[in-house]
């Protein structure tokens, strides 16, 4: 082959050989550097394979002689972080919650802390929206069936709703009329029919009227003379727009008949307090936040649950 | 160990062993236009992050900084939100297309004058020429053996080498903050990590490239070469040799080959006395070789128009020092064209300069450059400096309110890109009894509008909710306009939708 060899006559270069449609390649040595620098590559790989993990083995790969890990590093970020939230996180538990709204900066990084905690333990029930589903409510409107002023939601979240074995959790029962034969069926769809009234989704009927004087006797003790509900027991307002389970006339007739009774965790017994906090100024962030009474009333969860409603 | 030349043991080369280069000191007018050049570009380097330009109490007062933290780009008067990033693509692109229209009209003159690699290498050899003396002093010491005076003299240069590339890698973070600021964190220790490891970077990269690599980075590394290659026609100015005034090279006459053959053996100078009409066929090059002794990447101009050559002049002025000296005309080596050089040889008038200049190409080039410009200059100066962008939550889409009706909530965005902060009016408008409200007011505040204070160069990001009457579309347009309240005013406008829940049956 050597006797082959041609000379490029302009540039005095030998061709390598190769051809493509006449164009052919000349043989140009490289610099000497290029070669020094991937000599210089291969010595970084040896110290690098000697520094770091490198060599897979069995169960994992060789560590290395610095003891680096990727999981090292995410703890130390980690920690990192932490320590970066720290002053946020305890000027969250050193402020009353009900004054946290006039700091912005504060506010800022409980909703947004309190979004994150939402994410984790809020969604499976209320949705990731938190608008809720049937027999879950909508956080999002202007309805609340125990109050929805950032004391007050601090104080379900800490304590739940129905939840046993939690002395201060709220609690109420409705009666199941219909199934514990308390009102008669007739008396249920005349109930319900005053109901339907009473949220205009249907107009006066002899039904209704008929059912008027049921409510009095029956439900107006929690849901109010006006059907305005009663956030002490939880009793959901029923002249509004708004169903926790449903407005037409079946799902309204199995409430009478069989009751509700829809249970959430305690989750002070879960998280920590700064966590409840900041979740119940996201839960107040949603659109239907009410202000602070000036006057702090008494936690509803402390008014005396009225005899005839009283858990069982 | 084998050598690398011995691979295939038949002794061919794979790996070529580096020529270094010892380019000689020159004088001239290419030589002082270079100077020239290397001073103002330099200084535009050195002192643009030192510029002040007040800006108000809002924003920073340096006159050219690239704020990554902040994503804000200022140039004087002129402040680039990252939104405004083509303006920056603009310049680039015309960076680009100046550089295709330097070269149709003057040929490599970018890679020969205001490259930073040419200008840095100069710079370099500058300071290698100050310590080791000239070429031939400095070809003597690389052959002289190790002493202490040539140890004392390659410590005194790597080290002006390493001040220089600290100093170069220096200057670049000043752009990125402000410069008092970091220059003063930076001595005391106490800037930030990132402003350290650039400079260590920097300083390294010049070292290498300008002090060790030099004309190895033009002639292997650099792609522009390569694509000069690909852009230069027989209009483009190189660097030539005019070997049809050059050939055949008399050095001295006694190796001029052609003239001895024709005098048989007699010393050349008797039969140039015996025979003057042999001076005609005597070219003008004397083979003195100092085009190639000031040659910064080594390369020998007279075989022809080359890679390696970055067409910075030196040769030029080398060779019109010679011509001078032995009374002959000057640029016998010069910046001419193809067709000129063509032209030249059938002793014909070469291209007039202008005609040259304003052909085709060149304006071609210069259009696309000028029209990019003027088109990026009408914008920057009709830009709206109040933007809107509205995000509607996707989840929940739509919430019942108590009283029947349905509330969409919505992210919007007001930009205010003017250094000073500003009342804005955001209303709705699109669909029939909608209101809206910020969740610190309340709904008891609804309105059609709400007024919002946006803090000087900067995004406000306002939650607000609309509420419309529950019968309806499901879908509804509807559009978000916000509108500055001081006297400069402006607004912008973004639409999104209503949504409600599809009518049970």
């Amino acid at each position: 082959m050597a006797d082959e060899k041609r000379i490029d006559e302009p540039t005095g270069t030998s061709f390598v050989g190769h051809e493509w449609d006449g164009i052919e390649e000349l043989d140009t040595p490289m610099p000497r550097w290029w070669l020094y620098t991937f000599y210089a590559c291969i010595a970084f790989a040896a110290v690098m394979v000697v520094l770091y993990p490198a060599i897979p083995m069995l169960h994992s790969a060789s560590t290395g002689v610095l003891g680096w890990s990727s999981h090292g590093d995410l703890a130390k970020e980690m920690a990192a972080d932490h320590a970066r939230r720290a002053p946020v996180m305890h000027a969250l538990e050193q402020t009353p919650i009900e004054q946290i709204p006039a700091d912005p900066k504060l506010l800022r990084a409980a909703q947004e802390g309190g979004h994150s905690a939402f994410k984790v333990y809020c969604t499976q029930c209320h949705g990731a929206g938190a608008a809720g589903a049937k027999g879950y409510p909508n956080l999002n409107d202007d309805d609340w069936l125990w109050g929805g002023d950032l004391k007050t939601i601090q104080q379900t979240l800490l304590h739940g709703v129905r939840q046993p074995g939690d002395d201060e959790t709220r609690m109420s029962q409705m009666p199941a009329f219909g199934r514990d034969g308390i009102l008669k069926p007739a008396e249920v769809q005349d109930v319900v029919s005053y109901v339907r009234f009473l949220s205009k989704q249907e107009g006066v009927t002899a039904s209704s009227r008929r059912g008027a004087a049921v409510f009095t006797a029956n439900c107006a003790v929690c849901h109010g003379d006006a059907g305005k509900g009663n956030r002490a027991v939880g009793a959901p307002n029923l002249t509004d727009g708004i169903w926790l389970y449903g407005g037409d006339r079946d799902t309204i007739t199995e409430t009478v008949t069989n009751a509700r009774y829809g249970i959430m965790p305690a989750w002070g017994a879960r998280l920590d307090p700064v966590t409840v906090k900041m979740l119940a100024i996201y839960v107040h962030s949603l659109g239907g936040g009410e202000k602070t009474p000036v006057d702090p009333v008494p936690a509803p969860a402390e008014t005396p649950v009225p005899a005839a409603v009283a858990a069982r | 160990m084998a050598h690398p030349q011995d691979l295939t043991g038949d002794g061919q080369q794979f790996f070529e062993a580096r020529r270094k280069v010892f380019p000689k000191a020159v004088d001239g007018p290419f030589r002082r236009l270079k100077w020239a050049i290397m001073l103002v570009a330099l200084a535009i380097y050195y002192v643009t992050p030192w510029l002040r330009w007040n800006r108000g109490p809002y924003a920073p007062d340096q006159a050219v900084l690239v704020d990554l933290a902040h994503r804000r780009f200022y140039m004087f008067s002129i402040e680039i939100w990252p939104h405004e990033f083509y303006y920056v693509a603009g310049l680039l692109i015309m960076a680009g297309i100046g550089l295709f229209l330097v070269t149709s009209a003057v040929g490599r003159a970018w890679c020969g004058y205001a490259c930073p690699q040419t200008v840095w290498t100069d710079l370099f050899v500058h300071v290698e020429r100050a310590i080791d003396g000239d070429r031939n002093a400095q070809i003597k010491l690389q052959r002289a053996p190790w002493g202490p005076s040539k140890i004392a003299r390659r410590i005194a240069k790597h080290s002006i080498w390493l001040v220089i590339g600290a100093l170069t890698g220096g200057a670049w973070i000043f752009y990125f903050a402000d410069a008092p600021t970091l220059g003063r964190a930076f001595v005391q220790g106490s800037a930030p990590f990132v402003a350290y490891a650039t400079v260590g970077v920097l300083t390294a990269t010049t070292y290498i490239f300008g002090g060790l690599m030099r004309e190895q980075v033009c002639i292997y590394m650099c792609p522009w070469p390569r694509i000069q290659s690909a852009m230069l026609d027989e209009k483009s100015l190189t660097v030539t040799y005019k070997a049809w005034r050059g050939e055949p090279r008399s050095h001295g006459l006694k190796r001029a080959e052609p003239l001895a053959q024709v005098v048989l053996g007699t010393p050349s100078l008797v039969a140039l006395i015996e025979q003057p009409e042999l001076a005609s066929r005597i070219g003008d090059c004397i083979d003195c070789n100092a085009c190639v002794a000031v040659c910064p990447t080594g390369i020998d101009i007279r075989e022809g128009s080359q890679i390696g050559c970055i067409t910075c002049g030196l040769c030029i002025d080398a060779c019109d020092g010679i011509m001078a000296k032995i009374g002959r005309p000057s640029r016998l080596i010069g910046y001419t064209t193809d067709l000129d050089a063509r032209l030249a040889q059938a002793g014909e008038a070469p291209v007039p300069a202008l005609k040259r200049l304003f052909r085709p190409r060149t304006l071609l080039y210069f259009g696309a450059w000028a029209g990019i410009g003027l088109a990026m200059l009408f914008a920057l100066g009709n830009r709206e400096r109040i933007g809107i962008g509205v995000l509607q939550t996707r989840n929940p889409q739509w919430v019942r309110l108590s009283d029947g009706s349905i509330r969409n909530g919505y992210t919007v965005k007001v930009r205010n890109m003017e250094e000073r902060p500003r009342s804005v009016e955001i209303a709705i408008s699109g669909v029939p009894g909608a209101v809206l409200w910020t969740e610190e007011a309340g709904r008891n505040q609804a309105a059609r509008s709400v007024r919002v204070d946006v803090a000087p160069d900067q995004v406000a990001q306002v939650p607000l909710f609309v509420s419309a009457p529950g019968a309806g579309p499901t879908r509804a347009d509807l559009a978000f306009t916000v509108r500055a309240l001081d006297k400069e005013g402006g607004s912008a406008r973004d639409t999104s939708f209503f949504e409600r829940p599809e009518p049970t049956p």
